[in-house]
C-alpha cells in the first residue's frame, strides 16, 4: 500500500488517487504539420522504465488536483512530489530528490 | 525418452528411480542462427516451432531466472478464445485449439480441462451487450452461447442468487471449449520438445546489452558471456520496455502489476471456470482443490512482483458478495506477475523497426491463452522474416497508421 503526499491535502491513502501516466510527454507544438511517426511516438510510446518513472496523479477523490510524482517502479517509493508544469528534479545518483 | 502408459508402469515398478532429466543444462555457445530473451511460454513455444516447422537447429533459449518462472508461473492458466473483433477472434481460437491438441503434440500432459467459461452479466444492459459479443462471435464461427438466470443457477450452485445480492445476476455468456491447464506443464512440455530438437535453454543468463549495426541485430551480451545471432526475439512480457530500449527502440507499452491468489483445497464443488467482469473478479478451482482467484491489474507502472492491497481486497471483496460459502476459507498464497498492457490492449508481435529483432509484447492480462498460437506465428515470422498472416494486424506498425483493435470493452473484461 502506498501512502502518497498530495500537495494540498498532505500524505493520503493511494486508494484516493488515480495514476495519469507518464509526465513531461510534450504534445507536438504544431500538430497538423508533424508527420504521423512524430504524432505516434506522442500518443503511443513511453518510457516504462524499470527505476525512476517520471509521472502524473490526481487527486481524484480528495482535493481534485493533478500534481507529478517521482517514484520508482520496483519499490514504489516515492522520491519526489512536484507541481504540474515544474520540470524534473534533479536526483542523486540513489536516485533522491 | 517418450512418455506413454508403458513408460509410466516401467518407471512405477522400479520405484521411479530411473527417469532421465527432461532437458539438457548446456552452456552458452558464442553463435547460434536465432535467440530467443525469454524463458517462458511464449519464448519456449517459440523456439519448439522453429525448430519443429522450420527446420532451424541452432538456437538458444535465454532465460533470467528459472524457466517458466515469471508470467508463466504467475497466470490463472485460462485458455479461451471469446474476443470481438474477427482480428483477435481468428488468432486466439487458433491458439484455443493448438490448446486442445498440445499434449499429444508435445508428449506431455498439459492437463487441459475444458470445462467451459462463464462471464456473468450483472446488469441487463451487460446482458444485450453479451448477446452482441456471442452473436459476433457465432458468426466467425467461435462456439459461445447465452445461459439464461437458471442455467446459471443450475451449473454454479456456489453463486449468490438472491433477488438482493449486491452483484446480481441476470445471465450470463458461456464458451464451452474454454479451458484451465496446468501452466507449469506448458513451460515444460515446450521446453522438453525444443531440447529434445536440440533447442539450447540457458537458465540463470540475463540479457545486458543488444548489439546493433547498421540498424541490424548481431548479436547480445549476457551475464554469461556474449552470442552473435543475426535473428533474436524478444518476449520477456512485462520487461519487454527494458530490452527493447538496449537496441534503441521505445514501445508503446506500460508495465503493470497482476495478482493473483490461491485458498486452501478444498474437495471439488467448483465446475468451471466463472468471471464476473462488472466487478473484475475470476475464479477456478484447479485439480489439487485450491481455489484460484484472480483480478484487475493495479493500474499505475509497477516492476514489483507483490500486487497491492487495495486490489487484493477489491477481488476478495467480490468474492465473498459472489460466493458467500467461500467467506471462512483461507488464502495460502498471493501474488503478482508484470504484465506488458498495450494501448489498445492487443497484442504487439512480429517485426520492428530494427533487421533481424522480433517482438512479442503487449499480452496484457491474457498472454497464457496466447502461447501456442503466439509461438507458432512468431517461429514462422523469424524464418520467413515477414509477418504470418494471423499476426499481421497486430504488428508494432499499426500504433503509426493508427488501425488499433482496441479489444478493451470486448476482452471480456472492464480495464
Amino acid at each position: 500500500m502506498m501512502r502518497i503526499e498530495c500537495p494540498c491535502c498532505g500524505l493520503r491513502s493511494e486508494d484516493e488517487f488515480r495514476c495519469g501516466g507518464e509526465s513531461h510527454v510534450a504534445r507536438p507544438a504544431e500538430p497538423a504539420a508533424v508527420d504521423d511517426e512524430t504524432w505516434s511516438a506522442y500518443l503511443y510510446l513511453r518510457e516504462n522504465p524499470k527505476g525512476v518513472h517520471y509521472e502524473r496523479w490526481h487527486h481524484r477523490y480528495g482535493c481534485g488536483q493533478w500534481f507529478n510524482v517521482a517514484r520508482d517502479l520496483v519499490s514504489h517509493e516515492i522520491v519526489a512530489v512536484y507541481p504540474m508544469g515544474a520540470g524534473k528534479p534533479q536526483l542523486d545518483r540513489g536516485g533522491r530528490a | 525418452m517418450r512418455y506413454s502408459a508403458l513408460s509410466l508402469l516401467r518407471g512405477a515398478l522400479n520405484g521411479h528411480r530411473d527417469w532421465p532429466q527432461a532437458w539438457r543444462n548446456p552452456s552458452l555457445k558464442g553463435s547460434y542462427d536465432a535467440v530467443i530473451v525469454g524463458g517462458g511460454g511464449h519464448g519456449l513455444a517459440t523456439a519448439y516451432y522453429l525448430a519443429k516447422q522450420h527446420g532451424m537447429r541452432n538456437i538458444a533459449v535465454l532465460e533470467k531466472g528459472w524457466l517458466g518462472g515469471g508470467n508463466t508461473g504467475r497466470n490463472t492458466a485460462v485458455s479461451r478464445s471469446n474476443y470481438f473483433y474477427p482480428e483477435s477472434t481468428r488468432f486466439f481460437d487458433h491458439s484455443l485449439r493448438l490448446y486442445e491438441g498440445l499434449g499429444r503434440e508435445l508428449n506431455f500432459n498439459i492437463m487441459l480441462s475444458q470445462q467451459g467459461i462463464i462471464g456473468l452479466a450483472a446488469s441487463r444492459h451487460e446482458l444485450e451487450t453479451y448477446r452482441r459479443w456471442v452473436t459476433a462471435m457465432q458468426l466467425q464461427p467461435v462456439d459461445a452461447e447465452l445461459l439464461t438466470r437458471d442455467q446459471v443457477a443450475a451449473r454454479v450452485p456456489l453463486l449468490n442468487m438472491s433477488r438482493r445480492a449486491r452483484y446480481p445476476v441476470y445471465g450470463a455468456f458461456m464458451q464451452k471449449r474454454g479451458a484451465i491447464s496446468r501452466h507449469d506443464a506448458v513451460a515444460w512440455g515446450y521446453a522438453r520438445a525444443a531440447d529434445a530438437l536440440g533447442v539450447d535453454i540457458i537458465q540463470h543468463c540475463e540479457v545486458t546489452g543488444i548489439d546493433v549495426a547498421g540498424g541490424a541485430v548481431c548479436g547480445l551480451r549476457t551475464t554469461q558471456g556474449t552470442v552473435r545471432s543475426d535473428k533474436v526475439a524478444l518476449a520477456v512480457a512485462g520487461h519487454s520496455s527494458e530490452l527493447a530500449a538496449m537496441a534503441g527502440l521505445r514501445l508503446p507499452i506500460e508495465s503493470q502489476a497482476l495478482q493473483a491468489m490461491v485458498t486452501e483445497p478444498v474437495k471439488p464443488c467448483f465446475d468451471h471456470i466463472v468471471i464476473s467482469p462488472a466487478v473484475h473478479c475470476y475464479l477456478s478451482q484447479s485439480d489439487r482443490g485450491e481455489f484460484v482467484i484472480g483480478g484487475g491489474t493495479d493500474l499505475y507502472p509497477s516492476y514489483g512482483q507483490r500486487g497491492s492491497l487495495r486490489g487484493t481486497e477489491a477481488v476478495l471483496g467480490a468474492v465473498v458478495e459472489l460466493y458467500p460459502a467461500l467467506s471462512r476459507m483461507r488464502l495460502m498464497r498471493q501474488w503478482a506477475g508484470i504484465v506488458d498492457i498495450s494501448p489498445d490492449t492487443s497484442p504487439i508481435i512480429g517485426k520492428t523497426p530494427v533487421t533481424g529483432l522480433y517482438l512479442s509484447t503487449g499480452w496484457g492480462t491474457g498472454g497464457y491463452k496466447a502461447i501456442p498460437a503466439g509461438g507458432e506465428t512468431l517461429a514462422w515470422t523469424m524464418a520467413e522474416d515477414r509477418p504470418h498472416e494471423l499476426i499481421e494486424p497486430f504488428g508494432l506498425d499499426r500504433f503509426v497508421s493508427g488501425r488499433l483493435i482496441d479489444e478493451g470493452a470486448a476482452s471480456g473484461v472492464a480495464h
